[in-house]
């Protein structure tokens, strides 16, 4: 027999590894103490992490929550745990959240931006988890749960009470039995929360919502003989001369013979989180289809929409977001028709909305980037038109790829809702705490507001990341 | 390739014509990709089409959907000619389907999305009606039973079934075959070649890229030989193979006939 000749008789079973590669005596060697260097860097991270711990528990084991000043607050900790102790004064919190949280928005006014906020889960529901009713349900019925019980706790009144509650149920309601029905939801939203936040007569948010009304009327005449592109700039003109020249006199003429009017709330009265969630929520989420039209402006083979999408992004991301701000807040004025009343908030917003679509049109022009040069041909040639691939095959790939980097945009997005403060507007971060601290009672304290306002961003952050890897999880098709 | 008899009965070439193609040529920049290309498909033939790599043959078939553009010359489909008007674009890529080489199924979408998106989006076929569709097709390529299944997690033979019966959802009356076999396994090829006789059989007007000579011998009517952006030699698949007219012919195919 030569020793080129070799037939397997019998196959293989497969055979558990050896105990040493198991387990966690495995995890332990491979992960801490693989080899000198990494076994001294691992008790090096023990030892700073126990110095950390010792040096700071203290702190936060003494804590104050019922005091009424600073001064008070480290009198507290002295008798309770030594003259040389240090103890964190929770108390400020206590006293101050709201400042925190609505700003100087009016306290019997309280009820809207929480039923906004609760609402803003109502809305985000159907688009956060489009297949899972259950999912949906559970959210809005959580947040219902919870918005009955902040507002029973800050003593709103009934009818306030019993509406709010009474619209989350219905809307939970409307969840189970046709959970796609809450799209609807999803579509009213921006302009119910407008009305809701800032006030005034419910005239204002219908009478806009008509303009857009005007435009999908524009759209349904023109698109069939001259195509999409021409057919929502003619319908984006057409809405606009209705919000410019018809919105004014049929307001004035309707809201008077049926008022309908809340409490109206200036914007200088915004403040802390509800200020970071209006212009963060907001710009978020005009930002990303902003964002999707310019990278495909960017990749067109049309000569002037790509110089203009690549000017507009080019521009605006190198431009410091503290320079459009400032622009918001003071050269806009110069721009506009004297007498102008042109919301310092809504400005902010629209500066805010494009600075983030330019870096989410980056962000996109990357997954399209990605996408093999095939899944434009394989549509293409199966007689899909341009809008058609790019809704059905190339963005729902592109922005799966993107997801972490719009994450990201999104997440940086939120956080630079802080800088408002530059232009005056009370952010939670600098405006807010600022505020608190040239209080005389507190005047000195320092880490307490930073750890609670960052504290929040965090936990807006953390949650937005855990979602792009949910999604990411879910949308992972490919299984290779 | 295992001989499979082949059912000739309804593989009839009409009068008809299907696609002219006359004078076209075709730059890259400045490389001549395509020179002067004359030819007449007529309807139910079955044309295979061959050459060394860079020889033009894929760029001449994309020509014929417009995947790429011609700048000399004129193109007819079905009637149709291609020119820049997009509605004319459109109206031949609906009728003309599609197979690549790397299949280029959707990943994001189940196997029998894959094949129901274009009817429903481009004929605007009712989505039971579609999806009926989709599923006698998949049948017919042998997997109906993946249906619900992502391309991800299909063989590469099973894939390019799919892509077949992704474009026969169309009821396209032309089909262009990219080299469909030329990214398989050897274990795949055959049922994907076996997919494209049965298709041939029923009369399918058929262009195929492809160096698998055993399926030009079998099935196609017509065997064009292309080298250098031109049509060098064609001719009816015994005489091309038996008979080979030009030098540069005659070194293809022993070439890969050699072994």
């Amino acid at each position: 027999m030569s020793d080129t000749n070799f037939v397997r008789t019998e196959m293989l079973p497969p055979v558990a590894p050896p105990v040493s590669q198991r387990g966690l005596v495995r995890w332990l060697r491979e992960n801490l103490f693989s080899g000198p260097l990494n076994t001294i860097l691992s008790l090096l991270a023990v030892a700073a992490l126990y110095y950390l711990i010792k040096a700071s528990l203290p702190w936060w084991l003494n804590g104050v929550w019922t005091a009424s000043s600073l001064r008070e607050c480290r009198d507290i900790v002295a008798a309770n745990a030594g003259p040389d102790a240090t103890g964190a004064c929770w108390a400020v919190i206590r006293e101050r959240w709201h400042q925190f949280l609505f700003g100087f928005y009016l306290p019997e006014l309280w009820w809207r931006p929480m039923l906004c906020f609760a609402l803003l889960f109502v809305a985000l529901a159907p688009v956060l988890y489009s297949d899972s009713r259950r999912n949906v349900a559970l959210l809005i019925g959580v947040v219902t749960a919870l918005l009955a019980l902040c507002l029973l706790l800050l003593d709103t009144v009934v009818l306030h009470l019993v509406v709010s509650v009474g619209v989350m149920l219905a809307l939970l309601a409307v969840a189970w039995t046709a959970p796609r029905k809450l799209l609807w939801v999803t579509l009213l939203y921006p302009f119910f929360a407008v009305w809701l936040l800032w006030g005034g007569s419910v005239w204002g948010p219908i009478t806009t919502l008509l303009g857009v009304g005007v435009m999908a009327i524009a759209y349904r005449l023109v698109a069939p003989s001259l195509g999409v592109v021409m057919g929502s700039s003619i319908g984006f003109v057409a809405a606009c001369l209705w919000w410019l020249f018809a919105q004014g006199p049929l307001l004035a003429a309707v809201a008077p013979a049926l008022p309908f009017d809340l409490q109206p709330v200036t914007s200088d009265k915004f403040g802390g989180f509800l200020l970071a969630f209006v212009i963060g929520v907001s710009s978020i989420s005009i930002s990303l289809p902003l964002g999707i039209l310019l990278a495909l402006g960017r990749r067109s083979d049309m000569l002037l929409i790509k110089t203009l999408s690549v000017g507009f992004i080019e521009f605006v991301r190198g431009v410091p977001l503290i320079t459009m701000l400032f622009t918001a807040s003071l050269l806009l004025q110069y721009f506009l028709p004297p007498r102008t009343n042109f919301d310092l908030i809504l400005r902010v917003v629209i500066l805010v909305t494009l600075f983030s679509a330019a870096y989410n049109a980056e962000v996109v022009r990357g997954g399209l980037a990605a996408l093999p040069r095939g899944q434009y041909e394989a549509a293409d040639a199966l007689g899909l038109d341009y809008w058609q691939a790019q809704r059905l095959i190339i963005m729902p790939q592109a922005l799966k790829i993107s997801i972490p980097g719009i994450v990201s945009t999104f997440i940086g997005l939120f956080k630079d809702t802080t800088l408002v403060s530059f232009v005056g507007l009370n952010d939670p971060l600098k405006g807010i705490t600022q505020i608190v601290r040239a209080d005389i009672n507190w005047k000195g304290i320092y880490w307490e507001p930073y750890i609670f306002v960052g504290a929040i961003f965090f936990l807006a952050c953390f949650g937005m990341s855990r979602y792009s890897m949910y999604l990411e999880q879910k949308l992972k098709t490919d299984h290779r | 390739m295992a001989k499979t008899a082949i059912d000739r009965s309804k593989m009839q070439v009409s009068d008809e014509i299907a696609i002219q193609i006359t004078g076209m040529n075709k730059w890259y920049g400045s490389f001549h990709v395509l020179r002067d290309i004359n030819m007449t498909v007529n309807k139910g033939e079955r044309i295979v089409i061959c050459g060394p790599s860079g020889s033009g043959k894929s760029t001449l078939i994309r020509c014929i959907n417009r995947l790429e553009e011609h700048q000399q010359g004129q193109i007819i489909v079905d009637g149709t000619e291609l020119t820049s008007d997009l509605k004319n674009i459109d109206k031949v890529r609906s009728e003309v389907g599609m197979v690549f080489q790397h299949f280029n199924l959707f990943p994001h979408l189940t196997i029998l999305e894959n094949c129901t998106l274009a009817p429903i989006w481009v004929r605007k076929t009712p989505k039971a009606e579609a999806e009926e569709t989709a599923m006698h097709f998949l049948r017919k390529v042998k997997i109906p039973e993946q249906a619900h299944k992502y391309p991800g997690q299909l063989s590469g033979g099973q894939q390019q079934r799919v892509a077949i019966a992704r474009s026969l959802c169309m009821k396209p009356r032309i089909m262009l075959f990219d080299e469909p076999t030329s990214a398989l396994d050897p274990e795949m090829i055959k049922e994907v070649l076996d997919t494209m006789i049965s298709l041939a059989e029923e009369g399918m007007t058929m262009l195929c890229v492809t160096h698998e000579m055993g399926f030009a011998q079998a099935v196609a009517n017509r065997v064009i030989f292309m080298d250098q952006g031109q049509i060098v030699e064609q001719n009816e698949p015994r005489e091309f193979f038996n008979n080979p007219q030009s030098d540069r012919t005659k070194l293809f195919l022993s070439q890969i006939l050699g072994h």
